[in-house]
């Protein structure tokens, strides 16, 4: 069974506020210093900017207060502020590209004020994440359904050769950021349930334990729907990020490594097979291994570009609006760390990516903390599914891994992925507010779903 | 379950520790070589951010960045155009830096070298914003303009030299160009400007005092001749060679070398090594160096730098003679012909040695290194290369040289109340396609005073120039040196 931690049951949140005043803080210097680089005035609107920021951010540190007073007071400045940097370049793109008429970075802003309802929305409305366990199957079938959305004649769009849009009029969202979370939701309940049959059950055969078919059913539906996301949507990040997601919540729910091995097969295998099968894999691979050959610069020169930006930023950067991030394409969405890069450096960038780091952290200590294993999967699989997600992006565009194109989270542009990251921010709030509160408050709770107990109350 | 949600988080470590490792690497180590690819637009719009180096002719520029209202906040001008074009080169947003300074020194001139590093780390901290370095040049403003004026119309080349420290004093290669539409922001005018540089008549980029395409250096190799002849200890300038009006080539049925004027060399045919340098004998050197051998001939001019992998920055090509001679062939060696390949700096480099005390020092074109508020950064220093021949040998051969010039095949060369000492030659090169022999390039080399040297130089005129076929040496190249002596001695 999980041990009860000794955290310290204060609230911290005079801690967050402070965090968060400095956060919306930071974002106003980078807006003002975007205003005087790039136009060399004073930006009429920062007050007004920075005070909406002020009434959100503070709303949602009220409300969190209110209905989740032990949650973890780091979590919503860091959400803060690389969303509020996030939209400071998309701001610098603007000018750059002389888009006009609010340009894409008010619409970020929209979008940003919509997510923070709506994960204001997820505190208020759940109590308690273990409510969710409840939407196990339902949440499966919403992700399939929102990953195969896309694939609707008339409503699914073709953006930039991924299929992994859909349209509504002026409006296009992309189903696959939300189905995160919804599979998360769904391999969290489904995995508590059947751990122990996962883990017990099962003939052994060259060493590895290997479960039942009607055990393993639902997770190989969950494997392929991932590769048919890979085959007909083109959309390489994300069936990269459910898989590695997949194999991670598999391994912590049955502590065994075989599963580990059995999952990097099965992608290794689908993956070596996709890559025969499609000419636009075998591309991206080329572009990976050897972006200066003339070969792969004549499909694209994108990374090349992205590249050249984060080279020129070097140790320190250009300084905001001092740079050329517009010279890369998808500067604010795909490409938005090299655009980083390259104007704040390599620090810049370490700064950034240690934001993440915490945000993850801070997700893995509230699994260890939380005492339901229900909470405990689904703590662990939204960070993680954090973690790999920042790592298929920036991996992507520094040549760790052949670029699949995902946004990363907070900071690139893009609505769905605002409000998706939002709501996975607000859950993880929800359940470190379980597993920061004082024992006493919870004792029955986590005594009945203790892993000790679970083997057996059989579903 | 939390066994592994903590061995999760060391995946988690390393997945972040592997971004943070590539992020450092094209950031900090692989960062100067993604800036130096070419087609990076940002590293050609930053070097166009802040002010270029100028660089410098005698305190004035001959290069400079002026303030531009466009996008590109610096505009390249060339203050003197044409005549200094194969010093400066080009620096243009279009083709990039190059043709001579602004491509050797780019990385001093744009600020980026690493000499300039601490410079660039106070600039970060005042925080101006950084300015390439100026280069500060040996040439002297009156040479080089003599030498432009002196050849004139004509193709060809003339460089000078302080043959006690390497110092080019003047550089100047016809035809030339103007490097300043190369330079505009009007990227239109740059294409035809580039095709107009490029298609003209003659090659103008070509820079072809350092890297033509090389050219048979004639009778002015006698110099070489005549080095080895004495360094070997057999000859001096009173000893009596024979050459005849013909000289029969050994190891062949009748091929024959003759002198230029079909007479013997001396009464008898013989003469001293002195007259035969003075009336540049063909047959006395085809003979001396048959007696000498193909190798004393090449460790000769391999003494003078004959060879060498030199840059002044600008890379210079290096000059030759052949590896494999026989016996012919090295009597024609001898007298600069078969296949023996020169620069005209090396000719320069030749008499420069004779007289420096057949000391040959390594030539440079920059002075010194100065920072934007004109800090000495760098200086160059004199280097001796090698030694080309003893002193005494030095001493015979000048003596040799100032009978050429006073009453040899150089008198054109004279200038009153100066000794030069100096070398002529008339080099055949080939025949047109119609089998008529081209006219023959016209090369003179020199030095002057010859008992306190300041200056050597070399003329090559391309094709006898204004004279055509009856061009030889002395005519056409000895009066071109002679100007250039002029302007640097008669002060």
């Amino acid at each position: 069974m999980s041990t009860v931690t000794s955290l310290v049951p204060r609230t911290r949140r005079n801690v967050e506020l402070g965090l968060l005043l400095l956060a919306i803080g930071i974002v106003m210097l980078a807006y003002l210093n975007v205003g005087l680089a790039v136009q060399g005035t004073f930006p009429p609107d920062l007050l007004g900017y920075g005070l909406g920021f002020l009434v959100l951010g503070g709303g949602f540190h009220l409300v969190l207060r209110w209905r989740a007073p032990y949650a973890d007071p780091l979590l919503l400045p860091i959400g803060t502020l690389l969303n509020g940097l996030g939209l400071v370049m998309i701001h610098r793109l603007d000018l750059a590209h002389q888009r006009t008429g609010g340009g894409m970075a008010f619409k970020q802003l929209t979008w940003s004020a919509l997510g923070v309802i709506i994960a204001i929305a997820v505190i208020i409305a759940l109590r308690d994440h273990r409510q969710l366990r409840r939407f196990t199957f339902i949440a499966m079938a919403t992700s399939i359904g929102l990953l195969l959305l896309p694939l609707v004649p008339g409503l699914g769009r073709n953006i930039n050769g991924n299929r992994i849009w859909i349209g509504l009029g002026p409006f296009s969202f992309q189903p696959g950021e939300i189905a995160k979370i919804t599979l998360t939701v769904f391999f969290a309940g489904y995995l508590v349930q059947t751990r122990d049959v996962l883990s017990l059950v099962g003939k052994r055969f060259l060493g590895i334990a290997f479960p039942r078919p009607r055990d393993l059913g639902p997770i190989l539906i969950a494997w392929l729907v991932s590769v048919l996301v890979l085959v007909f949507e083109r959309d390489l990040g994300s069936s990269l990020l459910f898989f590695g997601l997949f194999v991670a919540m598999i391994y912590v729910a049955t502590e065994r490594r075989s599963w580990v091995a059995i999952g990097l097969t099965l992608f290794c295998f689908g993956a070596y097979a996709a890559y025969l099968m499609f000419g636009h894999l075998q591309q991206r691979v080329l572009l990976w291994l050897h972006p200066f050959s003339q070969q792969a610069l004549q499909v694209s020169d994108q990374l090349v570009l992205g590249l050249m930006g984060m080279a020129s930023g070097g140790l320190l950067g250009t300084g905001l609006g001092r740079g050329h991030p517009n010279f890369t394409y998808f500067a604010e969405s795909d490409f938005i760390y090299p655009s980083m890069g390259e104007e704040l450096g390599l620090f810049g960038l370490f700064a950034l990516l240690m934001l993440y780091v915490l945000i993850v952290e801070r997700g893995l200590r509230t699994a260890l903390g939380v005492r339901d294993g229900f909470g405990k999967l689904l703590a662990t699989g939204l960070s993680f599914s954090m973690a790999l997600q920042v790592f298929v992006v920036v991996g992507g565009v520094t040549r760790v891994i052949p670029l699949t194109g995902l946004t990363l989270p907070f900071l690139s542009y893009g609505g769905s992925s605002l409000l998706a990251n939002w709501a996975l921010l607000a859950l993880l709030l929800r359940i470190s507010d379980q597993a920061r509160r004082p024992v006493a408050e919870t004792a029955v709770a986590s005594s009945a779903s203790s892993a000790a107990t679970e083997v057996v109350k059989l579903p | 379950m939390n066994a592994p949600i903590r061995r999760l988080s060391f995946i988690v470590a390393a997945l972040f520790a592997s971004l943070l490792i590539a992020t450092t690497w094209i950031q900090f180590v692989q960062a100067k070589d993604l800036q130096d690819r070419p087609n990076n637009r940002r590293t050609l719009l930053a070097s166009y951010a802040r002010e270029r180096g100028a660089i410098l002719v005698g305190g004035s520029p001959v290069a400079r960045s002026v303030p531009s209202k466009d996008q590109l906040k610096w505009l390249r001008t060339y203050p003197s155009a044409r005549l200094y074009s194969q010093v400066t080169g080009y620096y243009s947003f279009t083709y990039g830096a190059g043709g001579g300074l602004e491509g050797s020194e780019d990385s001093l001139l744009s600020g980026q070298s690493d000499k300039l590093f601490y410079r660039r780390i106070v600039d970060m901290v005042t925080g101006k914003v950084p300015s390439g370095a100026s280069l500060e040049l040996t040439i002297d403003p009156r040479a080089q303009k003599a030498a432009d004026e002196a050849l004139g119309d004509q193709r060809g080349a003339v460089v000078a030299l302080d043959p006690s420290t390497g110092a080019i004093l003047a550089m100047v290669s016809h035809p030339q160009y103007d490097p300043s539409p190369l330079a505009s922001h009007d990227l239109k005018s740059v294409a035809s400007a580039w095709q107009q540089v490029n298609n003209a008549p003659g090659n103008p980029a070509v820079n072809r005092t350092i890297n033509g395409d090389l050219y048979p250096p004639g009778s002015t190799f006698k110099l070489v001749t005549a080095a080895a002849a004495l360094s070997s200890g057999q000859y001096t300038e009173d000893s009596e060679i024979p050459g005849p009006a013909t000289l029969k080539l050994p190891d062949t049925t009748n091929a024959k070398l003759p002198n230029d004027d079909r007479l013997p060399c001396g009464p008898g045919g013989t003469s001293t090594l002195l007259v035969a340098l003075q009336r540049s004998c063909n047959t006395s050197f085809g003979g001396l160096g048959i007696k000498l051998g193909a190798d004393a001939l090449r460790a000769q001019a391999a003494k003078f730098g004959f060879g060498d992998q030199l840059s002044v920055p600008m890379r210079v090509t290096p000059s030759t003679v052949p590896e494999q001679m026989n016996r012919p062939q090295t009597a024609q060696a001898a007298i600069g012909q078969y296949d023996v390949r020169v620069t005209p700096l090396q000719m320069a480099m030749v008499s420069a040695a004779i007289a420096n005390k057949g000391v040959v020092m390594r030539p440079y074109l920059v002075k010194d290194v100065r920072s934007a508020d004109l800090d000495v950064i760098e200086e160059t220093s004199p280097e001796q290369l090698s030694q080309a021949v003893s002193p005494d040998v030095a001493a015979r051969l000048t003596r040799m040289m100032e009978a050429v010039v006073q009453n040899g095949t150089a008198t054109a060369a004279q200038i009153p109340g100066v000794s030069v000492a100096g070398k002529t030659g008339t080099a055949e090169h080939g025949s047109a396609a119609d089998g008529t022999p081209l006219p023959p390039h016209a090369w003179f080399t020199a030095f002057a005073p010859a008992d306190n040297p300041r200056i050597a130089v070399a003329v090559v005129v391309e094709d006898g120039g204004r004279a055509g076929n009856e061009a030889f040496g002395g005519k056409v190249a000895a009066p071109i040196a002679r100007q250039v002596i002029e302007s640097v001695v008669n002060r």
